[in-house]
């Protein structure tokens, strides 16, 4: 039976699938922070540009249909954290306005700032982005200052909704310990992707090694960060909503969640030992370059978990820290019946999209990318 | 108290993404299917020409493709960072089109695009081709979402408001995607896509011929490029023409703004400019019948019978009802835990007057009247220029045809100065439907003053000239690197 609320149960897990799906293509961005650090060269710089540029829609479609997603099913989460969260999620755009335009750029002659001023935007993109989107899915867990009063509309001089208690416009979230290790992990996290898809797209045994050097210091670095986030996650009180919708603290939510919902569990554990399986064998094995292929569904599978304990299992999903009734529910956030029922039909259209994906993924890498390629054929 | 300063610069900040945004998307549109269509030529004729005619325009496609994603990114976000009640208010049927969007569009246009580009020697022939329709193909399908939710504001349809919720729920998908008013302008804005792509293409080749350079190239390029633009263009007007009836039935007031109209009745008159007047002619245009009722902005703010009988009421009975509305919702916000019988009464009250709810924001009958003399000449503008480059277009044809075309100096340059005018064209035209629909986001239901976020002036005004300084550099950027291309030319 497709009730209201598994419309919104469903609707959910689909945000925390292209959430997934998001961290593993912010590779694109963990690449770009490597332009520098690893690529000593022109020659590697230009290789590193080019093997994530051939990917960097995908990882830009993703954030935007998050994005679309997260306003048709939840748009009360749309309208109170974008117009409160102000600064973030603009400078979260800006870095990704600016990637957007310096791949198809840098190496174009006329392009006025020079091709190492869009390489300098590519790397900021590569770091900036990954770690203000975790800063602003820690505050998922942490909390967010605004208030949401919906009598409000009759207000004919003010009938704002959602307002934003703190004049930081959403940059407080940086001030809080928990929202600094989500932010440093999912940084850490991208550039272990990046480099584990570099090494297995590029063919050139000189950058290789310098990607595996990169690999273990970013690989540690997310350890480091993920083991603080996970410390504190698993003691930290939680946000619980009762069936009234009323919202209180529980002691160890989130370690509770996972404990009540021990699928959920499974998978993140599936999903880290994957991705750890991913960066030690690639670590280890100097041949071995499919690493990716295993920490890149690592990461899917690890991520999901970690906004289903966020929404799930009466959960507020973006508690308020101001006015704790006034945090968003599944429940109390969502679409309506008929649109979420609508857009779930549509939703049956993904495996097809992730299907003709896969096949022209397969297509285009199906040879690793060389210095010789990027001479005789076009490139960015 | 929301002020109009954050009003005012929250709607600047959207028309400037707008604006930037539809300088770029119109080429995405138009010289998709032009190059599709060469490369087409490619593989039926086996001819190499071909295949680089195509690869020189879809470089120029790629430098502008890329400007476009990246203003398109903040157009989405800012429906929440800066247009947040709007977004809770009518999300749950404005937010549908944009997820369709990214699920249906973005995702083929982001993986076509790479085999387009970059899979000439990974994929075959076939599927190439394939891959550059499909990314066109993409963009229109993009373009479909998009306008069908900027339609719903211009003409809402297939919702009920919820006082439960406060918002406006969906209670028909279809009558949201067969809108009429989004028929209409998905053809009237790809179709100017085409129209875009195809001034484009004729002045860069008419520059080559100015050069006397790459003139096989150039003048392969005009003969596509015209007959594309020409198809275009022809259903442009035809779908402007259905636009016309659409805004007069369902925006009176945007068509009373757009002919400068104060006083409007039957056998209306249609104004090429101020004094210049074609008696009924507006009639015509606005409801196909010469003696059809198209009222003034006068006639709208008093109220008005037209042609069939019909009475509207006055600027002031409207905000009135919509004052009523108001009032009525807050009581039953008031009553609905604890008093059924009053929050019944309240409801009842609410539902009669419910239409008329956005106009309990508006403050006096003026507010109601849109910027009449920028609707005005943006009008003329659209229309003036769109008549221009269609003849240009046949012009330009017709002499390729007879083989004159690489003689006539003056029209080569007038083609090459009609790229600006294009992008001029689009721009009034947007003008016309955006400025032309204020003071509403949504029509009847929701002013713009009431959609705003609560943010500071302060913040949308640095982000204001953050983006202007942003998509300068990027525009200048482009056109600089597109030129450096042109310069060098097709490997032919």
């Amino acid at each position: 039976m497709i009730t209201y609320e598994f419309l919104q149960q469903y609707w959910w897990f689909l945000i925390s699938l292209l959430g997934g799906l998001l961290v593993f293509l912010l590779f694109v961005q963990g690449g770009n922070a490597l332009i520098f650090l690893a690529g000593k060269t022109e020659e590697e710089r230009q290789l590193l540009v080019n093997s994530t540029g051939r990917k960097w829609e995908l990882t830009f479609t993703t954030l935007v249909t998050f994005g679309g997603a997260f306003f048709a099913s939840f748009p009360l989460f749309y309208s109170t954290s974008f117009g409160g969260a102000y600064w973030v999620w603009i400078a979260i755009l800006i870095t990704f306005v600016f990637q957007a335009v310096s791949y198809e750029f840098q190496s174009k002659a006329g392009n006025i700032l020079g091709k190492n001023a869009f390489r300098i935007f590519l790397m900021l993109n590569g770091l900036l982005a990954p770690w203000l989107i975790g800063a602003a899915v820690g505050t998922f867990f942490t909390g967010s200052a605004f208030v949401v009063n919906k009598d409000a509309v009759a207000d004919i001089g003010a009938p704002v909704i959602s307002r934003w208690v703190s004049d930081w416009g959403g940059l407080e979230a940086v001030a809080n310990g928990f929202n600094l290790s989500f932010a440093h992990m999912v940084m850490f996290l991208a550039i272990v992707l990046g480099a584990l898809y570099a090494i297995n797209n590029i063919a050139h045994p000189t950058l290789s090694g310098k990607l595996r050097k990169s690999l273990l210091k970013s690989f540690i670095l997310f350890l480091v960060a993920l083991v603080l986030v996970l410390v504190q996650l698993l003691t930290m009180d939680g946000f619980a909503v009762n069936e009234a919708g009323v919202v209180s603290m529980e002691p160890y939510k989130y370690l509770n969640n996972f404990l009540e919902m021990p699928v959920v569990l499974v998978m993140f554990l599936l999903g880290a030992v994957l991705l750890v399986a991913g960066v030690v064998l690639t670590l280890l094995k100097p041949n071995f370059n499919k690493g990716i292929w295993l920490a890149g569904p690592g990461t899917v599978l690890a991520v999901i978990p970690l906004f289903l304990i966020a929404g799930y299992n009466g959960t507020s999903y973006y508690p308020s820290s101001a006015d704790l009734q006034s945090s968003l529910t599944l429940a109390n956030s969502c679409s309506s019946e008929f649109t979420l029922r609508t857009m779930a039909i549509v939703s049956l259209i993904l495996p097809f999209v992730v299907a003709y994906i896969a096949y022209f993924w397969r297509k285009m890498n199906n040879r690793p990318l060389t210095n010789e390629e990027l001479k005789e054929t076009e490139s960015y | 108290m929301v002020e109009n300063a954050l009003v005012d610069w929250s709607r600047a900040q959207f028309a400037l993404t707008a604006g930037y945004h539809w300088i770029f998307v119109p080429l995405t549109l138009g010289l998709a299917v032009i190059m599709a269509t060469m490369e087409t030529l490619y593989v039926i004729k086996k001819d190499e020409f071909w295949k680089q005619t195509a690869k020189f325009w879809m470089k120029l496609f790629a430098i502008n493709f890329a400007v476009g994603i990246a203003t398109g990114i903040i157009l989405e976000f800012e429906f929440g960072t800066n247009w947040s009640n709007y977004s809770w208010f009518v999300g749950d049927i404005f937010g549908a089109p944009l997820a369709i969007e990214g699920m249906l569009a973005f995702f083929m246009e982001a993986t076509f695009f790479a085999v387009m580009f970059f899979g000439w020697e990974k994929v075959s022939k076939k599927t190439h081709l394939l891959a550059t329709w499909m990314t066109g193909i993409g963009a229109s399908i993009s373009a479909i979402w998009i306008l069908i939710a900027n339609s719903w504001m211009q003409n809402p349809v297939g919702m009920e408001f919820n006082p439960d919720t406060v918002r406006h729920e969906m209670v028909d998908f279809w009558a949201l995607v067969l809108n009429p008013v989004a028929i209409v302008k998905f053809f009237h804005s790809v179709f100017s896509g085409w129209m875009t792509g195809a001034i484009f293409v004729i002045g860069v080749s008419s520059w080559y011929l100015l050069k006397k350079r790459e003139t096989r190239f150039a003048l392969a390029s005009i003969r596509v490029a015209a007959s594309v633009g020409i198809i275009g263009t022809v259903v442009l007007m035809l779908s402007g023409d259905g636009s016309g009836v659409l805004v007069a039935k369902y925006q009176p007031m945007k068509m009373a703004a757009a002919e400068g109209l104060e006083k409007g009745g039957e056998c209306a008159p249609f104004s090429i400019v101020p004094g210049v007047e074609i008696p009924g002619m507006l009639s015509i245009l606005a409801t196909h019948d010469i003696n059809g009722c198209v009222p003034g902005i006068e006639d709208i703010l008093n109220g008005y019978t037209d042609h069939n009988g019909i009475s509207y009421p006055s600027a002031d009975e409207k905000i009135a009802k919509g004052k009523l509305a108001l009032e009525a919702f807050k009581e039953y916000r008031t009553w609905k835990d604890t008093d059924p019988a009053k929050a019944a009464e309240a409801r009842k009250v609410l539902d009669e007057n419910v239409d008329y709810f956005g106009y309990g924001y508006i403050d006096s009958p003026e507010e109601l009247v849109p910027n009449v003399p920028l609707v005005y000449w943006s009008f003329r503008l659209m229309v003036g220029l769109g008549c221009f480059l269609l003849a240009l277009m046949v012009f330009v044809l017709w002499a390729e045809w007879k083989g004159k075309l690489t003689s006539m100096r003056w029209l080569q340059w007038v083609a090459l100065w009609s790229i600006p005018l294009v992008y001029l064209a689009g721009q009034a035209g947007w003008i016309v439907a955006e400025v032309g629909r204020q003071p509403w986001v949504i029509q009847g239901l929701l002013p713009t003053k009431a959609a705003v976020s609560s943010v500071s002036v302060g913040a949308v005004q640095t982000t204001f000239f953050l983006f202007v300084v942003i998509f300068t550099l990027f525009l200048a950027a482009e056109i600089r690197i597109m030129l450096k291309a042109i310069k060098e030319g097709p490997k032919i």
